[in-house]
């Protein structure tokens, strides 16, 4: 046989040289997880070590990561940051005055720097277990050990993700019982103080049978350079309940977030989350919702405020794996500065998953000539009797809309944080918490008294 | 002259369905596998000035060394063997078949379809080519005397170098994808328009049209030039399948709109579903220019295609309307790419998919619009339409926008045909297939307006053809 046929040039890539101006890693890249719970069980103990050699094994995410496309996962710098320390006396003392909670609340915890500073939880329907993270390990361990991060992380940061779980330490764990209603809502906040200082909530939600809850997590800044917060949400929803959980970040302006949400919508359930993004110079939100139960419902909402140079990453995905389940996906983003939003969203209904009706909305509303809004929304269909559709706007404020308002005497600056207002207004009142719905529209004030 | 290389019995491949001719070694067929012999060769072959060749080199290691972009793209694209293909063929090489050897589905399409005689022949890969000379002498006569240059490529290269040299490659630069890159190191045939200024051609051109052409088609490289206030619209493709044995497309076309001009590409596609279909397709809008895409992709069983407007200059306006129907075994990728580069351009977007069977239809979009401009508008549709209950669809685009003062809005939808439409229409005494044609029929039917006549009427016929056996 002739040796013609053999391709003459074979390219093998160079090999990539290691750029002598790479620093030498640190920080969280190298810091070892330490635990020190005693009662943790072996499994756990197992998983989180397992977790850190993921993490270390893991690549960043490249450029050409389609989960990142538009984005950067450097952004989150995990050599300049460590695990935050325990506050101090001053530091927990400051975290509670400043913690302004809903007065209509059936439970709180207050953790600072991933430690719990104050629990109240006198007010709940007998058989809720309304606990925290450390004392679900130790008191709930079954049912951490079957929802606790069972989910894959398809969205892009499966690192983070095993990042975590290797350090994770803090947060709440809520079961809710068969038939059993919690009417207020479960709130927690998780403070971050000190230069550099990294924490890692989780919130783990499981409902049992006709069971409801609502829950809200904070995520703020008290002092100190540029935190950063990784935080998983694990949302179960047994069947017939309702889950209603938001997570509202309002980081400093130079922090850095990362927030990871899993829901599971068991057979009738419906599901109700909520992103609001209103802090830190990079956010990422990833949420997933897993219609495995027929009839179920998911509804995901989000608002976004970014100004100056702050970057919003959204990258949601509804699996529609059951029969006859509905998903409702709205974000907003209203745009000033140089400020970028990225929202990359994807449908998929799975083979079998007929009578399915799912529906995507990103509207990002542009208010500055440097404001960049990028929408990647996606569908993939596989099934029959299927109602999908998703739409994506971008564009200024209207002109007919603030000339409606202007003919009525109001200025024109005013009558511009008027229609924002409502813009972003439109997106919480769904959350459907009139008191959750005035602090945030009171947030989304003071900051737009800071973009303007 | 480069010799090709020899190879003895075991090597000689068959790369598809219908062609078990011997291949004859000569200097006309530039053997399997690309290299730089390969390339050579066909620069050899073409006569190629220097630049060419050059250009050719380059491009063929860009396409070396850029990966399968297979971390968004299906992966049915490993499957594409680049060794097991021939890249050069001349027209009197063509693998020999006869009427008897083209498969009875084809056939039978050219029935439905009615096709003429000759026309079939030629469509199956029987005859080398069609002589279209008589009919369309005329048109041909007419748009020289306007002083339209109307050739194949490699003609417009050696003719019209002042032209050709300032344009080609710089629409679609080598390294713009893998393919483009493949297109750019063995391209040959295509073809080569230059309409001078203020001209408006009456007729469309057609690929058909050129007289002892290559056949369009594999490697195709069309540039088309519409000089100030020109306007011309081209057609390339037919509603009939073309029989191919080449399994691997892969051409570039590249189009420019000076200020003022108007250039309408029509694409019918409906190669065997053998096909990679990988194609190119750009075209830069100056101040006051249209470029226009009409894209029907039928046939092939991978096209990626995504028709792309630069509007380059104020008030550019840039369209894609597209078609794409996917049937068990195909994968329509297809979609659109506007890039708003001045003050007050917009962009219009139409797609409308039908899923057939286990057929997969994507849309993949992309609009830009960068910082510092004003007034830029787009507008993306992308409809999907699934016929049966394992039939695919996926909507992937991206808008990118920057400034307060442009507006875009993207919608897309998922659909069926619903059963009360169906219900409604055999209640009328239609068959189940006829409604369900019909109703396709009507979900495309303000689109296939677009075309032109004689191919609308191909179409939905071809559309009630491929919806045969596709419900009860």
């Amino acid at each position: 046989m002739s040796a013609t046929l053999a391709p003459a040039h074979k390219h093998t890539p160079a090999p990539v040289s290691q750029d002598s101006d790479t620093p030498a890693p640190s920080g969280l890249e190298i810091t070892v997880p330490v635990r020190d719970e005693k009662s943790a069980p072996g499994w756990f103990l197992a998983r989180s070590e397992a977790a850190w050699a993921e993490f270390q094994t893991l690549p960043m995410p490249g450029i050409k990561d389609e989960n990142w496309r538009y984005s950067n996962s450097k952004k989150i710098e995990l050599a300049d940051h460590t695990p935050a320390d325990a506050p101090t006396a001053a530091n927990t003392a400051a975290a509670l005055a400043a913690t302004e909670g809903l007065k209509e609340r059936a439970a709180r915890f207050v953790f600072v720097n991933d430690m719990l500073v104050e629990s109240d939880t006198t007010n709940l329907p007998a058989g809720v277990v309304c606990v925290t993270f450390a004392d679900a390990l130790r008191d709930h361990s079954e049912v951490l050990k079957q929802h606790f991060m069972q989910r894959e992380m398809t969205l892009g940061s499966a690192k983070f993700a095993a990042l975590h779980l290797a350090h994770v330490r803090a947060g709440a764990v809520i079961i809710v019982p068969k038939n059993v209603a919690i009417e207020k809502p479960v709130e927690i906040f998780h403070w971050v103080v000190g230069d550099h200082a990294a924490i890692f909530p989780h919130t783990l939600i499981v409902t049992g049978d006709n069971a409801e809850v609502s829950v809200v997590d904070h995520y703020r800044s008290l002092e100190g350079e540029g935190g950063l917060s990784i935080a998983i949400a694990d949302l179960v929803g047994g069947r017939g309940s309702k889950i209603t959980y938001a997570a509202c970040q309002e980081l400093a302006d130079d922090a850095q977030a990362l927030h990871l949400s899993s829901i599971v919508a068991g057979r009738d359930s419906a599901i109700k989350s909520f992103q609001v993004q209103l802090g830190a110079s990079f956010s990422r939100s990833e949420s997933v919702s897993d219609l495995i139960g027929e009839g179920s419902r998911s509804d995901m909402l989000s608002v976004s405020l970014p100004i100056g140079e702050q970057v919003v990453d959204q990258r949601t995905l509804q699996n529609h794996k059951a029969p006859h389940a509905s998903s409702d996906l709205l974000y907003k983003n209203a745009l000033y500065g140089k400020s970028r939003s990225i929202f990359s969203g994807l449908i998929t209904v799975d083979e079998g998953a007929h009578y399915t009706d799912a529906y995507q909305t990103c509207r990002n509303l542009l208010n500055s000539d440097e404001a960049e809004a990028t929408s990647l929304p996606g569908l993939e269909i596989s099934a029959d009797q299927v109602k999908c559709s998703h739409g994506a706007t971008s564009g200024p404020i209207s002109d007919e809309e603030l000339f409606y308002l202007k003919a009525r005497g109001i200025s024109d600056s005013e009558s511009r944080k008027l229609i924002i207002e409502g813009f972003l207004a439109g997106v919480i009142e769904r959350f459907g918490n009139g008191e959750l719905l005035d602090t945030l529209v009171a947030r989304i004030d003071e900051k737009l008294e800071r973009a303007v | 002259m480069v010799t090709a290389p020899e190879n003895d019995i075991s090597d000689i491949k068959v790369d598809s369905v219908g062609d078990f001719t011997f291949p004859e070694r000569n200097k006309f067929d530039s053997g399997f596998g690309i290299t730089d012999k390969t390339v050579d060769f066909i620069a050899d072959v073409k006569n190629d000035p220097d630049w060419i060749r050059e250009f050719r080199h380059k491009a063929l290691k860009v396409f070396q060394d850029k990966p399968m972009p297979t971390h968004w793209a299906t992966k049915d694209l490993e499957n594409i063997k680049f060794d097991e293909f021939r890249y050069y063929l001349s027209d009197g090489q063509k693998p020999k078949r006869s009427w008897d050897d083209v498969p009875d589905d084809v056939k039978k399409t050219f029935d439905r379809l009615g096709i003429p005689e000759q026309e079939r022949k030629f469509l199956a890969g029987v005859e080398a080519q069609y002589d279209s000379e008589a009919a369309y002498s005329n048109i041909k006569a007419a748009v020289a005397e306007q002083g339209v240059i109307f050739v194949n490529s490699t003609e417009g290269l050696h003719k019209h170098p002042e032209i050709f040299r300032k344009w080609f490659g710089k629409v679609i630069p080598t390294g713009d994808n893998k393919f483009s890159a493949l297109n750019s190191a063995v391209f040959s045939g295509g073809s080569f328009i230059y309409v001078p200024p203020g001209v408006k051609v009456k007729h469309p051109l057609q690929a058909y049209f050129r007289i002892n052409s290559e056949q369009f088609g594999q490697f195709e490289r069309t540039l088309i030039i519409a000089d100030e206030g020109a306007e011309v619209m081209y057609m390339e493709g037919c509603t009939a399948p073309k029989f191919e044995t080449a399994t691997l497309h892969s051409a570039v076309v590249e189009l420019v709109a000076m200020k003022g001009a108007k250039i309408q590409y029509v694409t019918v596609q409906n190669w065997s579903s053998n096909v990679f279909n990988l194609v190119t397709k750009r075209g830069i809008a100056h101040e006051d220019a249209e470029v226009r895409w009409i894209d029907c992709n039928i046939g092939s069983r991978l096209t990626m295609k995504y028709p792309g407007v630069i509007m380059k200059g104020k008030r550019a306006r840039g369209e894609v309307i597209s078609i794409a129907l996917a049937n068990s075994g195909q994968h329509q990728d297809t979609g659109a790419k506007m890039v708003h580069a001045a003050d007050d351009t917009t962009s219009n977007v139409i797609s409308k998919s039908i899923s057939i069977g286990q057929g997969r239809s994507t849309y993949r979009g992309l609009v830009h619009i960068p910082k510092h401009l004003k007034g830029c508008k787009n507008n993306t549709e992308c409809d999907a339409l699934l016929i049966n209950s394992n039939s695919h669809t996926d909507t992937y685009p991206a808008i990118s926008v920057r400034g307060n003062q442009h507006s875009t809005q993207h919608e897309a939808s998922v659909s069926q045909v619903s059963a009360d439409q169906i219900f409604y229409l055999m209640q009328r005494g239609l068959t189940e297939a006829e409604a369900m044609s019909l109703s396709v029929n009507g979900f495309i039917n303000d689109l296939v307006k677009e075309f032109p006549m004689e191919y609308s009427v191909e179409l939905k016929r071809l559309i009630d053809l491929e919806m045969e056996g596709s419900v009860g």
